[in-house]
């Protein structure tokens, strides 16, 4: 009889009638189409207008700077296409994006700063205890044979001595087998790395010791010259900027009335300001013979600058911590400087990461302004290269100035990515 | 309120015992530094360019040269600066550079307030650049076009001017690089484009369709462009000056960088004086005798110089016009070694 049960009152099923799949149009994609795209005439329309922006942007914008791109084949070959990007012109022209001016006898020596602060970065932004783990340390050690052979061959391309060469590989293989076996390997390289990364830096690329030859910083350029300005800016900014924060909540009036003023005055004045007072006003109110270098006064701007903001970011995570914190530490019978560094700032701190880094992002990006006080950072070699009549080409300048964005925008990512991953590690309850 | 007025005053007096500070002697602070520092344009083909090599070349690249292979004898020691339109003159006054051959237009005004002029390395003037479907063939039809143009030059008052004269209404869009400009006219935000004619010719080979746009005849402005040294440095004034001289003068005697070697046996007494085989014209400068052999051995002729940068042969393909000597029907001419 099936399952069915026939009665004096009909048909009665003997069993629950088995659930029926939901009606097609609301599952699936076409249920996720009606729900999400055409839920009314309103929603319906944008999503025709959306879908035909799309079909009338995408392909060109992919034809433009993928299918229909020039790869090689240098100028003449973009000549020939100027209606598709001209990548070749960044393959041409990339030793003057990344060295700018420098001496061609001694790119050598970016090559060297270059490399260590990859690999360096690489390890530090690791955590310990996930770098002995299997795919990450495989991950890792990939990265950091790629990374030591491309540079390796460039210190090599670029005739570096054999000595440096060596000295390069040892300081940087040997760092990070140190770092690697030791429990908190992560932390102590990074800390080498903030205060004698700089040094390394000033020292390999200005010259004067070691038998180095002296390279005048006119003649630092390109990317280099970039990784410059934002490492000082960032390396700076943040002790000054958290000891300025301090200051300005301070109780001694003196202090705080000193914090408060730098910190709005820097604040109250625009960067491009700022680097052209240091520029070309300075000069001029110097006595006779005082000559600073001019990178030099560029980079004090940017710090001052950068310290400014830092300190409100700072002074903000201050603001965050409960009175309770200090009472508690100064009951413990803590020093003030005890208390700040081992309660309050890694509390503090641990709330401002997204500022800190949102500071980090901006000065980096910032740092293309001193195009404008004739320091010829990326952002400016690229325009320079672009207006070289050899490469005359309407496509060229556009491929440059998404090239610089791509490079930008590679670097910028990478730190707030990390600045995420700090933030979870280190989320003890107080993130959403 | 208080606070102001003290800090108001500070500033006041600092500033007062510092500003007063001038610069003599710029040859002394070039032979300190081992290099002249030339402030140049950021990019304008045919004047100053950096291959992607980073070596700089162009006409006003040359002059700095010229310059460096007088006081040194070396035609490679020189810095270039890349300055912008608007920074350059403070980048000069302020000392950062010791001369400014950055295709900028002898103005009385500049003259007198930014620095002195000491030659003309060419004779521009300022042209017009329309699409040809606009059907204009005259500048005279321009009435309540949009105008692209670079901020902080003279093409910007030239513009302002001769509009005015004719009557006819207009707007500016203006620009601080060139590429901008360029970019702003192919993209179709003004109607017109304007500058220099030797900075037209070279833009035109950027744009989509070069063989839409066409060069109206008119030339609205003279634009001697020329190096610019500081005030108050008579000395270094001449030096630059006489750099320039020479490379025309040289062009003039015949003199060139092949055959120098050949003149220096020669003994037509104005080519014996301006090699240095005779005579003390160098030392009255403070340079060596043979400063202008220097010159046209490393750098070359003014003739070379233009044909190697801007001339026929290159991307820019300007004929010399203006530029010729002046026996051959231009207006360059310079002052006798003497």
């Amino acid at each position: 009889m099936g399952d069915n049960n026939r009665t004096n009152y009909g048909i009665v099923n003997a069993k629950p009638i088995a659930d029926r799949d939901a009606p097609i149009s609301t599952t699936g994609f076409i249920g996720w189409l009606r729900e999400n795209l055409f839920s009314s005439v309103g929603n319906s329309i944008l999503t025709i207008i959306g879908l035909l922006f799309i079909a009338y942007t995408v392909p060109s914008i992919l034809n433009w700077t993928l299918f229909d791109a020039v790869w090689s084949g240098g100028a003449d070959a973009c000549r020939e296409n100027p209606h598709a990007a001209c990548w070749t012109f960044a393959g041409s022209w990339w030793e003057f994006f990344l060295y700018g001016f420098y001496d061609r006898t001694q790119r050598w020596r970016i090559d060297l700063v270059l490399w260590v602060l990859y690999v360096g970065v690489a390890f530090v932004v690791v955590d310990d205890d996930v770098r002995k783990t299997r795919p990450t340390s495989t991950i890792l050690g990939f990265f950091i044979a790629i990374v030591s052979m491309v540079f390796m061959s460039l210190m090599i391309q670029h005739g570096a001595p054999v000595m440096w060469t060596m000295a390069a590989t040892l300081i940087t293989v040997g760092l990070v087998i140190w770092a690697w076996g030791l429990p908190n390997g992560r932390s102590r390289l990074g800390l080498l790395l903030l205060f004698a990364y700089p040094v390394l830096v000033f020292f390999m690329l200005g010259g004067g010791v070691l038998g180095l030859s002296k390279i005048a910083t006119s003649d630092w350029g390109g990317f280099s010259l970039t990784l410059v300005i934002a490492i000082t800016g960032i390396v700076a900014s943040l002790p000054i900027g958290i000891l300025l924060a301090l200051g300005r909540r301070s109780d001694m009036p003196v202090l705080r009335l000193v914090s408060t003023l730098f910190i709005e005055f820097w604040r109250g004045v625009p960067l491009i300001t700022v680097l052209f007072m240091a520029n070309f006003m300075l000069p001029l109110f110097a006595p006779e013979g005082a000559n600073i270098d001019q990178l030099l006064r560029a980079l004090i701007g940017v710090a001052l600058f950068s310290s400014a903001y830092m300190a409100e970011v700072v002074r903000g995570g201050l603001q965050a911590i409960s009175k309770g914190q200090y009472e508690g530490a100064m009951s413990l019978g803590l020093s003030y400087w005890k208390m700040m560094g081992l309660i309050v700032m890694p509390q503090a701190l641990k709330i401002v990461i997204p500022g800190i880094v949102n500071t980090f992002i901006g000065l980096f990006k910032d740092t293309t302004l001193v195009l404008i006080i004739g320091l010829l950072d990326f952002l400016s070699s690229v325009q320079t290269a672009s207006t070289n009549p050899d490469w005359s080409i309407r496509s060229v300048p556009y491929s440059g100035y998404i090239f610089v964005a791509f490079i930008f925008w590679l670097h910028c990512y990478g730190m707030a990515r990390y600045s995420q991953h700090l933030e979870d590690k280190l989320n003890t309850g107080h993130k959403r | 309120m208080n606070l102001l007025k003290i800090a108001a005053y500070t500033t006041a007096i600092v500033s007062a015992s510092f500003v007063a500070t001038s610069y003599a002697a710029t040859l002394d602070d070039v032979k300190a530094n081992g290099a002249v520092t030339c402030g140049v344009s950021q990019g304008l083909p045919g004047f100053s360019n950096p291959d992607d090599q980073g070596n700089w070349s162009g006409l006003d690249v040359d002059t700095c040269r010229a310059v460096a292979a007088a006081v040194f004898g070396d035609a490679t020691k020189a810095n270039f600066k890349p300055l912008s339109a608007k920074t350059r003159f403070t980048a000069l006054t302020s000392g950062e550079i010791d001369m400014l051959p950055r295709n900028t237009t002898e103005t009385l005004s500049r003259d007198a307030q930014h620095g002195n002029f000491p030659g003309v390395n060419y004779y521009d003037g300022q042209g017009f650049m329309v699409r040809k479907d606009l059907g204009v063939s005259s500048a005279k039809e321009l009435g309540g076009a949009a105008v692209c143009t670079n901020t902080g030059t003279t093409t910007e008052l030239n513009v302002a001017d001769y509009f005015r004269s004719l009557g006819l209404e207009y707007t500016v869009v203006a620009f601080e690089k060139a590429d901008e400009v360029v970019a702003a006219y192919d993209a179709g935000r003004c109607d017109v484009y304007t500058t220099d004619q030797s900075g037209i010719a070279a833009q035109r080979t950027k744009l989509a369709d070069p063989s839409a746009h066409v060069i109206l005849p008119e030339i609205i402005s003279k634009e001697p462009l020329g190096p610019m040294v500081r005030h108050g440095d008579d000395q270094w004034f001449d030096i630059v000056k006489w750099s320039l001289n020479c490379m025309v003068d040289a062009e003039e005697l015949g003199i060139s960088s092949a055959n120098i070697d050949e003149m220096k046996g020669s003994d037509n007494p104005g080519i014996q004086r301006i090699l240095g085989e005779s005579g003390d014209l160098g030392q009255l400068l403070g340079l060596p005798n043979e400063f202008c052999y220097s010159i046209v051995k490393q750098v070359g002729n003014y003739g070379e110089s233009f044909d190697r940068n801007v001339g026929p042969d290159t991307p820019l393909g300007l004929s010399r016009g203006l530029n010729a000597l002046w026996k051959d029907g231009g207006i360059m001419y310079a002052a006798p070694f003497r």
